[in-house]
């Protein structure tokens, strides 16, 4: 209870300090936001070409349903295999006929050959892995051919792997550079108050005491401050998504965790900047 | 109750402050702590307060041994004794009142006791009237009475005072100087660091006086006033 009190007259006595500390942490979440919500819709976009991998087994002709049909089992039994869909000479010519309009008199029937697409399960879709799974339909007498875009798989991963590694470390240096300008407001706030801390001591506070207003403190402006991140990342995305490309926004628990984050660095902030206050004096 | 045993003080960088002090200071007596600028009064007193740890010997305030006290107990130690300084240390945004009651605040006092014992400890020092001041209203010498009232309103057995009169006009000094005899007179001992050379001869209190971190006099109370004649900063 006194250190509620002790809290909030602090926030009164200074309330310039107290809104500075909040806008400061709210402007470095904020960036730590907008790059997560960049990393975001970038992964997600990946993800979405990531699904297009697939392995498409062209058929002897000729080949019989029966043995169509134990192949499908058989692949679809994989562990890395999700679905497995057979395409019929026919249907293979219609596909073609709707992908590739202009050439539609090329076409004739029998041109195209059968074969089943095999779509793979997140995780399997590496080169290795795809890789993997198509010499084992190439081992089958029936099967002519096995394609998958083996280049196109491979720099798609290098890609995807060059994005992610970059995100990471632009993701860690964010986070560093805003705990440090986070971890110097609430020093500030501290040496604001080393007068006050210095006669508490005086009267024979003990440690705790001094550090509970503190601590609630920086947890209430963390939280205040995660809390306008979160605002501004959202009006920031609505903004994108209004005016330059259809963004994806967090799902409500990442959003708490980033509030829960900004709580965390005001309550850790304060406790390390008390903390080496009170080892000095 | 405050023992200094072959004490030495240095810093690491200004030097030694205090050089072999041994001083026992007894239940309810008044000593004088006096010296020139430097001679390492503060640092005597801030050993006692426990601010800084000798670099030799030991110091034991209230059955309190620096060579093994720990963090915690020195604040539980400072409840025992009373502080006030020469610039207050009031905090600056809250009442007479609220100043003193903080000091019963830190300690855990049970909530319903605190209004009596504030209003108790400021009508020793005479401030009544001025408990919903803020210390900015106050003259120097109300603001020292505050600070007093604050350093006793816990009941201490010893109050450290450091030139608490060092900012005073000659009146508000000497109406300090007689509650200081009061608190005195009353059971608490008292050790004060001054300057005031006036103070010291027209009192029969102990003094003992520092030159060079060294305890240099040490006359007993009631003893012949050991600085007439001389003159000191």
């Amino acid at each position: 209870m006194i250190a509620l009190r002790e809290a909030l007259r602090a926030t009164r006595r200074a309330p310039l300090l107290s809104l500075l500390s909040v806008v400061t942490i709210a402007f470095s979440l904020f960036a730590v936001g907008l790059f997560g919500l960049v990393a975001l819709n970038i992964q997600q976009a990946l993800e979405r070409v990531e699904e297009r991998v697939e392995i498409r087994a062209f058929l002897a002709d000729g080949t019989s349903a029966a043995s169509v049909a134990a192949l499908a089992a058989d692949v679809g039994a994989f562990p890395e295999v999700a679905s497995v869909s057979y395409v019929s000479e026919d249907a293979a010519l219609a596909q073609a006929r709707i992908q590739l309009g202009e050439f539609e008199d090329v076409f004739e029937t029998g041109i195209l050959p059968a074969s089943i697409e095999v779509r793979l399960k997140p995780g399997a879709r590496t080169p290795a892995a795809v890789g993997t799974v198509a010499d084992r339909i190439r081992t089958y007498a029936f099967v002519e051919d096995v394609r998958y875009g083996e280049d196109w798989v491979t720099k798609f991963y290098d890609i995807r792997n060059i994005a992610s590694a970059t995100g990471a470390i632009l993701g860690a240096t964010f986070a560093a550079v805003a705990m440090i300008i986070i971890g110097a407001t609430i020093r500030m706030t501290v040496l604001a108050r080393a007068r006050e801390i210095a006669i508490m001591r005086l009267v024979g506070a003990t440690d705790g005491f001094i550090r509970r207003p503190f601590l609630l403190d920086g947890f209430a402006k963390g939280v205040a401050g995660g809390l306008l991140a979160l605002a501004l990342t959202w009006l920031a995305a609505l903004l994108v998504s209004r005016y330059v490309v259809e963004a994806d926004f967090f799902t409500p628990g990442v959003a708490a965790l980033g509030v829960a984050a900004g709580a965390v660095i005001g309550l850790f902030g304060s406790l390390i900047s008390v903390g080496r206050h009170l080892r000095r004096v | 109750m405050i023992r200094f045993t072959h004490v030495s003080k240095e810093y690491p960088r200004a030097g030694l402050a205090l050089r072999d002090v041994n001083l026992h200071v007894g239940k309810g007596e008044f000593v004088f702590l006096t010296g020139h600028s430097g001679a390492g009064k503060s640092t005597l007193l801030k050993l006692i307060f426990m601010e800084e740890r000798p670099t030799q010997g030991e110091v034991r305030v209230s059955g309190y041994c620096s060579t093994d006290v720990r963090r915690r107990d020195i604040a539980l130690m400072r409840r025992k004794i009373g502080i006030v300084f020469q610039d207050f240390r009031l905090l600056e945004d809250r009442t007479a009142e609220a100043n003193v009651a903080f000091a019963l605040e830190v300690t855990g006092a049970p909530k319903n006791t605190i209004g009596s014992r504030v209003a108790q400890a400021l009508a020793r020092v005479g401030l009544t009237s001025k408990g919903t001041s803020l210390p900015s209203q106050l003259s120097g010498g109300e603001q020292q009475r505050v600070a007093i009232a604050r350093a006793l309103v816990n009941n201490p057995v010893v109050l450290i005072a450091d030139e608490p009169t060092g900012n005073l006009d000659e009146r508000a000094t000497r109406g300090v100087f007689q509650l200081l005899e009061e608190i005195h007179g009353a059971g608490t001992a008292v050790l004060m660091a001054t300057h005031d050379l006036e103070l010291i001869r027209h009192s029969h209190h102990r003094v003992v006086e520092l030159d060079a971190g060294r305890v240099v006099a040490d006359t007993p109370r009631d003893g012949v006033p050991p600085l007439l004649g001389r003159t000191g900063s």
